[in-house]
């Protein structure tokens, strides 16, 4: 099995961890819904626009202190996606060379892109068609 | 869009739409999606805890969680939950991995009606196929720059 000998949280960290989840998450979502009301952008721009500021946050080095400090709260919200897959041609463009650029997008979040098509099929098949 | 050369009644129009068009309550949406968007993360946080205490480092605790969240918001989709989530709280319910997955999975069922390769396959990344594409593209920019230009 897994290493057990890691420390294991206290509750008070957890406690405070679930405060920066929500304070930070919470703040992303709620900045988005600004820019939604503000402005004659859809739903999908937003959502593109931010998984974008995700990726080059990330590259300037500012999006791992955001994890560092809210955990989920940054990982959660698209803009985490955009830091995953960034993260993920970073770490393999080092090992590998250039073809790191284009094997490294899925790295982290290929689970989660298999997870979503296998859900999807799984439901739509399951689904009845609303009249 | 509003044209430029517009003759007075038409001015006058547009001021009446203006004055009837029901006012966005801003301060209620904002309040909305920061709520339900931190709940959502707060989740999150649980079950990336979960994983943490099973002995994965943070780094590595990132893709089951975002896993598990994508898996939450596709059972809401599939019991017809998660729309009602999205209608009250806006971009808190888009934007966080759960957003993600019910654009997925609502498309899915959607359009099954039009074929399971035409309908289900090729619409089922709908809204998603653009943030991967546009996450993807300037991940691949920002990886050059950080990696090969800047070192």
């Amino acid at each position: 099995m897994l290493m057990q000998f890691q420390l294991k949280p206290r509750r008070e960290e957890k406690i405070i961890s679930y405060i920066w989840a929500f304070l930070i998450g919470g703040l992303i979502c709620g900045l988005a819904q600004l820019v939604l009301d503000h402005t004659n952008l859809t739903p999908a721009h937003v959502l593109v626009g931010l998984t974008m500021l995700g990726a080059i946050l990330t590259g300037l080095g500012l999006y791992q202190p955001i994890v560092d400090l809210a955990g989920a709260g940054a990982v959660v919200p698209v803009s985490g996606f955009g830091n995953a897959i960034t993260t993920g041609m970073i770490n393999e463009a080092k090992r590998l060379g250039w073809i790191g650029l284009f094997t490294g997008a899925f790295e982290f979040t290929g689970l989660g892109v298999t997870a979503a098509i296998i859900f999807g099929f799984i439901f739509a098949v399951l689904s009845v068609p609303k009249d | 869009m509003p044209n430029k050369k517009l003759t007075e009644p038409q001015k006058e129009y547009q001021k009446l739409v203006k004055q009837k068009r029901p006012r966005v309550p801003v301060v209620r949406n904002f309040i909305a999606s920061f709520m339900v968007g931190g709940l959502i993360c707060v989740i999150g946080q649980i079950v990336m805890n979960y994983f943490m205490e099973g002995g994965f480092s943070q780094k590595e605790a990132i893709a089951p969680t975002l896993a598990s969240m994508i898996f939450i918001g596709a059972l809401l989709t599939g019991l017809r939950i998660y729309d009602e989530i999205g209608e009250f709280a806006g971009a808190g319910a888009a934007v966080p991995i759960t957003g993600f997955s019910n654009t997925v999975v609502s498309a899915a069922m959607d359009f099954k009606r039009e074929g399971f390769v035409l309908g289900m396959g090729s619409k089922m990344f709908l809204i998603a196929g653009p943030v991967l594409v546009f996450g993807i593209l300037t991940g691949f920019v920002v990886a050059i720059i950080k990696v090969f230009l800047v070192g």
